[in-house]
């Protein structure tokens, strides 16, 4: 298993192929589709962001976060579907120089593409896997846009052996999930005939 | 009717908690043979995470998805609207005590309620009967399997066919999304809104049970073989563990209709059930009662 550190530079994620199995330490930051939807709001009227997601990675994730004193403690901290981000992710990865994005279930074919372009891949983590996520994650830094409420947040969690991640879309236009599809496709053609569909 | 609220409420945070932290048995056991049959590298990292993280929910009793879903009730038996109160003070409790994490929304403002609470919500079906005692069931429902719920309104011709085609084209249609490996809650007959109904509850039974129904039953078992010859895999990442079960219940319908709605349950199946008797004692199960 292969350990990365964040930020990433565009060599060390290139280096990954589909199918690898890694860990991810450093900065992460949580992002869903109302922070999505924020920060490019933001970044057409030109107005800075309150963090900056050069090289980094963001993770598709509302987590469950309990305040503990002055600061904040996670509770639990899984995947949410990367899908609903499609619309947006390609713009985003163009617009803030992220170099990964975790989630869970891929993305389609134009964040593919701006994966490519840009030099970013798509790691995977099992759905639903949030106590085991948080075991990877060591502090809660800082929270922007709570106002978004707490799943849609931004939550900057420091990691440490973060995973076990998939390259599940690397940043030379290989996906797994396209290669699945496409063992699907075969295969239902036959389940079809055996049921007599 | 009169409850004892504060007994109601104590059970409705205890629901809550086992349910979040704790798979039902028979859940437990299909991931574990689902681990043991893949080949997979892929296939098996992913089921080998969710069976050391449901352990570790267990150990630290802390909810074992970050999505606790919505909390949808199901109470029968001696029961009526009166219980309404008490549930909804334990759900804003266990919210904060357990926690879980509040997903409870305006649908158009989007604004959270912060409590789980809001019109509607939690959502509380009722089945009375003639019991002296009453059944709390809890579903704490996530919200990628629930995305990919489906209603096709089939034609009396398209038959059993009709029905096998659909759950095979939700399955495939819903890929890694809902997290499999899945359980597939069918509901066959009634009305649209009471086939939607019946997919839901069918993924309160347990999964090594089969239904009474020769038909279904056998539709069960044919389609659970079937779709995990798809290839989806665990998380849709490939494999032979797509679903752990397909579970059907039925209701009559109308001669010119046939309604199949199918509900997914992404592996985190996490429900509970509470059985109250008039002299307050409470029995608890994962399993429900049978």
């Amino acid at each position: 298993m292969k350990a990365l550190g964040a930020p990433l530079s565009e060599e060390a994620v290139r280096s990954l192929h589909a199918g690898d199995e890694v860990t991810i330490s450093g900065l992460v930051y949580t992002a869903r589709d109302e922070a999505h939807m924020r920060a490019m709001e933001m970044h057409e009227r030109g107005d800075p962001l309150p963090f900056d997601l050069q090289g980094m990675a963001v993770y598709h994730c509302g987590p469950i976060v309990v305040q503990d004193g002055d600061g904040w403690k996670l509770v639990a901290a899984g995947p949410t579907t990367s899908s609903r981000m499609n619309s947006i992710e390609p713009s985003f990865i163009k617009a803030f120089g992220v170099r990964a994005v975790i989630g869970k279930g891929g993305m389609s074919k134009p964040t593919i593409e701006a994966m490519k372009e840009c030099g970013c891949i798509y790691l995977a983590f099992t759905g639903g896997a949030a106590v085991l996520a948080s075991q990877g994650i060591k502090d809660v830094r800082k929270v922007d846009w709570l106002d978004l409420g707490m799943p849609e947040a931004i939550w900057q969690l420091e990691t440490d052996g973060f995973g076990p991640l998939i390259v599940a879309i690397d940043a030379h236009g290989h996906s797994l999930y396209d290669d699945v599809d496409k063992k699907v496709c075969a295969n239902v053609k036959g389940i079809r005939k055996d049921l007599g569909l | 009717m009169q409850y004892d609220d504060e007994l109601i409420e104590e059970v409705t945070v205890r629901l809550l908690k086992t349910a979040a932290t704790t798979l039902p048995t028979d859940v437990l056991e299909a991931l574990e043979r689902a681990r043991q049959t893949e080949t997979d590298q892929v296939a098996k990292v992913q089921l080998e995470t969710i069976l050391k993280n449901v352990e570790l929910g267990e150990m630290h009793m802390l909810p074992m998805c970050q999505d606790t879903g919505l909390p949808l009730f199901y109470i029968s038996g001696h029961c009526d609207e009166a219980i309404i109160p008490a549930i909804r003070r334990g759900v804003e409790r266990a919210t904060m005590t357990i926690p879980l994490r509040p997903n409870v929304v305006d649908p158009i403002t989007r604004m959270n309620s912060g409590n789980n609470l809001g019109d509607m919500m939690p959502l509380i079906h009722f089945e009375p009967a003639d019991h002296e005692h009453t059944d709390i069931t809890l579903m704490m429902k996530g919200a990628g399997s629930e995305n990919m719920s489906a209603l096709r309104m089939l034609t009396p011709t398209q038959g059993i066919k009709g029905i096998k085609e659909f759950i095979l084209d939700t399955v495939v249609t819903a890929g890694g999304k809902p997290c499999p490996p899945v359980i597939v809650g069918v509901g066959v007959g009634g009305t649209a809104d009471l086939a939607c109904h019946l997919a839901k509850k069918a993924l309160l039974r347990p999964i090594n049970r089969r239904s009474e129904n020769d038909s279904l039953r056998h539709i069960e078992i044919e389609m659970t073989e079937a779709l995990n010859r798809t290839g989806i895999g665990p998380m849709g990442l490939g494999g032979r563990s797509t679903v752990l079960g397909v579970n059907i219940e039925s209701a009559s319908c109308h001669t010119a209709s046939l309604p199949v709605a199918v509900s997914l349950q992404c592996w985190a199946a996490r429900r509970a059930s509470a059985r109250i008797f008039p002299n307050g004692r409470a029995l608890f199960s994962t399993e429900g009662f049978w």
